[in-house]
């Protein structure tokens, strides 16, 4: 254990990273099929099918990575797990109850009589909208440090409604890349309309975070530091530009560059969440915790990065095959 | 006005009774589709997929809400319970972050190509994927019954100003009543789906069903049934013993006993009085309770009043839920054992209606009233599973962690109104998709009945055995 130094300061940053990592694949991820459940009312039943069936064989393990992320704060971090969780009580239920709606909406929807698809459908779109404002209301909440003041909820349901549309962005995105015709265009459009939802998303939260903190604010605009920063910001801009000029010339002839976007944003989210975790570290709870106070004792730290070691792999590895064999267009999903 | 305990503690036990339903049913029912597959590979006989073919719907809908469900569950935690991993997070965090790890993504991953892979992959990746998604809700069954159980009989580990260190894993996840818990947790499931399996296709033959495919899942259902009720009964009976062994108090209150004494009789029933300390209106058979526990009817069985503090105030669980949950549980069990028996014996019995050859009447043998009294019986085991759970988790009361910290001790400092508002947005969740659930279970079961009907040709050979059936069950 002592290989590598003193364990209470890698063991931390390593369950750090991991933790930060789980998260960033869990917003991407779910990110894309809660903005496919988020794009449901402006699709027909026919292309709401085709829709499910594109995320029909992920959804389940992209939810995964939540519940692997939240265990490791559970796991690594316990003290800051509770002071973020009670601190987020009410948007941390309404998130729940909507992942339980859209759950269960997609058995729900083809398994029940058709009379009720209607109404699964409507619980699909309104499970996947709960949950996509509340995680973005609780990342607003999160930036301006647990604290809950008019202006802190103004600002939260500001960054709730920029995620919203840049979780509905990359599902739009990931639409373009799994479906054809008339659905593909369609998504094309939607796509061009949820844009600003990333650029507002991505701008609040850099605007933000550095007047909300001192500590952020010289964490950036100190030198050398904002010539190491100044990069980030251009290379988003860069991406945007090269999102939007696709998206005026998709879909292509024989479906060339159809994963373009999806890729594209993916880096975009990359960037955003690479800003967060250099202006937070080494806080857990912002200004108030850091992750080497809140760590677990190191033998307990030390057997979950053991298992981790062997697990993490395979699960990547499984991961990709699925993704493998459900590759190409979505097709309709049948049991037999 | 309630506090936050309290609505925390309802809200935990809505939660996590909801949550279980669905993982009951899933753990067993994976190696059963399993089983399915495996013989549609071995024979080519379709009965078998078709069997799959529904199964694996019901598979579908039962794992869906067991994992949104068990979302909500590792959330509470931390927003209702944050002094559980502060005191013995320690502890709990490794077992949980392995259950994620070696369960959750295994079964979540390959669940999408059990379901939708058919065609896409070859027929071994298939079955292989059956297989795993199986063995993870069986991991994931293990690591939260050790977690479960170390809460019961903690064990390997020291406390450091008041939190507590892992000394031991080997010793933390064979702790002392493990072993049983996970057997009697599995056996339970097993008892859950055979009985579900039954029920269902008990019901699709009343509706007219035929199907050989409903006859493969029937019998099935009724001699897994069969075969488990008496392991499960010698395990629960195992799983008591060491109960009584490490957490007394807890059997003292299943038993309904107050004194320690000999000769103590099994109450078959009573209204536990905990104010006057006795029961009333009680009827037991001598005896037997000590030599249930001891195996001899002289044996000394510990009674409730051994756990009062100096104060007066009961240092064991309250008794009238555990005393009752626990004679629901065994009550059930019996039902389970009497109908899963008197279905094979009917199945058993020869006769000589078909080609003069004494050969066993199969399902055709089962009396209608014994199919109809199946058909409620398909969720018997929700009922036995509920009631062992509420057994010995409010038999661990006032304990959190037997003996290192009370439930009290863990609750976090959320405004009551807070806890309420979510605890009734789950209930009204909680209920209507119950509803739903159970009525596109029978709606499912309805529509493959009909079908399969539909579906026979006139004159072939399957509908004259079919219509020999039919007139045989009359």
């Amino acid at each position: 254990m002592t290989l590598f130094g003193d364990p209470t300061v890698w063991l931390p940053l390593v369950f750090a990273a991991l933790m930060g990592v789980s998260i960033l694949v869990y917003v991407v991820l779910d990110g894309f099929d809660l903005g496919v459940g988020v794009l449901f009312p402006f699709a027909d039943e026919a292309e709401r099918d085709r829709m499910v069936a594109s995320i029909g064989p992920f959804w389940d393990a992209n939810e995964t990575w939540l519940v692997l992320a939240i265990g490791i704060l559970l796991v690594a971090f316990p003290s800051a797990h509770g002071a973020i969780l009670t601190a987020l009580y009410l948007p941390v239920a309404v998130m729940l109850i909507g992942l339980i709606l859209r759950g269960v909406a997609f058995e729900f929807r083809v398994k029940a009589p058709h009379r009720w698809k209607l109404f699964w459908d409507r619980a699909f779109f309104g499970g996947s909208l709960m949950t996509s404002l509340s995680q973005g209301y609780m990342l607003g909440i999160y930036i301006m440090g647990l604290e809950i003041t008019v202006f802190t909820t103004a600002f939260s349901a500001m960054t709730a409604i920029a995620l919203t549309v840049a979780y509905s962005f990359i599902g739009a995105t990931w639409l373009i890349m799994k479906t054809e015709s008339q659905l593909q265009r369609k998504a094309v459009n939607w796509a061009k309309g949820g844009i600003w939802g990333v650029v507002l998303g991505l701008g609040a939260v850099s605007v933000a975070s550095p007047f909300v903190s001192q500590r952020i604010f010289e964490k950036w605009f100190s030198i050398p530091e904002i010539f190491l920063l100044a990069p980030l910001p251009l290379i988003a801009l860069g991406l945007v530009a090269l999102l939007w000029y696709a998206l005026r010339h998709l879909p292509a002839r024989n479906d060339s560059f159809a994963w373009f976007p999806f890729v594209i944003t993916i880096a975009l989210f990359v960037l955003g969440f690479f800003g967060m975790a250099y202006s937070f570290y080494p806080f857990v709870v912002p200004d108030q915790l850091t992750i080497y106070e809140a760590a677990s004792a190191p033998e307990s730290l030390f057997i979950i990065l053991v298992g981790t070691c062997f697990v993490l792999p395979m699960i990547v590895g499984y991961s990709i095959l699925a993704y493998t064999i459900f590759r190409g267009k979505a097709r309709d999903l049948t049991y037999d | 006005m309630m506090d936050a305990l309290i609505l925390s503690r309802i809200q935990f036990a809505a939660n996590i009774s909801f949550h279980i339903l669905f993982p009951t049913i899933t753990i067993a029912l994976g190696w059963v589709l399993l089983f399915f597959k495996l013989r549609f590979n071995a024979t080519g006989d379709e009965k078998w997929f078709d069997a799959y073919r529904f199964w694996v719907k019901v598979f579908a809908l039962s794992f869906a809400m067991g994992v949104v469900s068990g979302i909500t569950m590792s959330f509470q935690f931390g927003t209702n319970w944050p002094g559980f991993m502060e005191t013995v997070g320690n502890i709990a965090g490794p077992l949980l972050a392995y259950e994620v790890m070696t369960a959750f993504f295994l079964e979540a991953v390959f669940l999408g190509i059990m379901l939708f892979g058919f065609r896409r992959v070859p027929g071994w990746l298939h079955t292989l994927a059956t297989f795993l998604v199986a063995f993870g809700t069986t991991m994931s069954a293990f690591w939260i019954l050790v977690l479960n159980s170390w809460m019961h009989t903690p064990a390997g580990f020291e406390m450091r100003e008041g939190v507590a260190h892992a000394t031991d894993w080997f010793a933390i996840i064979f702790n002392p009543s493990m072993p049983y818990r996970l057997v009697h947790m599995l056996l339970a499931s097993g008892l859950t789906v055979a009985f579900l399996v039954a029920g269902f296709s008990a019901f699709r033959w009343l509706i007219g069903d035929r199907s050989a495919s409903v006859r493969a899942t029937l019998k099935t259902g009724l001699v897994m049934g069969a075969l488990l009720i008496p392991i499960q009964v010698l395990a629960g009976d195992m799983h008591g013993l060491n109960t009584l062994e490490h957490q007394p108090q807890k059997v003292a209150a299943m038993e309904g006993n107050w004194e320690t004494r000999s000769n103590v009789p099994l109450v078959l029933f009573a209204l536990p009085d905990e104010e006057a300390r006795e029961n009333r209106y009680e009827i037991g058979i001598p005896n037997l309770a000590s030599i249930i526990l001891k195996h001899d009817a002289d044996g000394v069985v510990p009674g409730l009043n051994d756990f009062v503090a100096e104060d007066g105030s009961a240092l064991h669980p309250p008794v009238a839920p555990v005393f009752f949950s626990f004679r629901v549980m065994i009550g059930t069990g019996v039902a389970m054992l009497l109908l899963s028996w008197a279905s094979v014996f009917f199945m058993a019995r020869r006769d000589v209606s078909r080609g003069g050859t004494r050969h066993r009447r199969g399902v055709e043998g089962l009396p209608k009233p014994l199919l109809w009294a199946l058909v409620p019986m398909a969720f018997s085991g929700w009922v036995a599973t509920l009631a062992g759970w509420y057994t010995t988790e409010i038999g661990r009361q006032p304990w959190l962690v037997q003996g290192i910290m009370t439930t009290a001790d863990a609750v976090a400092d959320v405004p009551a109104p807070f806890v309420a508002t979510s605890l009734v947005a789950y209930l009204a969740v909680y209920v209507v998709l119950l509803g739903a659930y159970v009525s596109v279970l029978f709606y499912l079961a309805t529509k493959t009945a009909k079908g399969e009907r539909v579906a026979l040709r006139p004159g072939s050979g399957e509908a004259t055995t079919a219509a020999a059936a039919a007139v045989a069950a009359e």
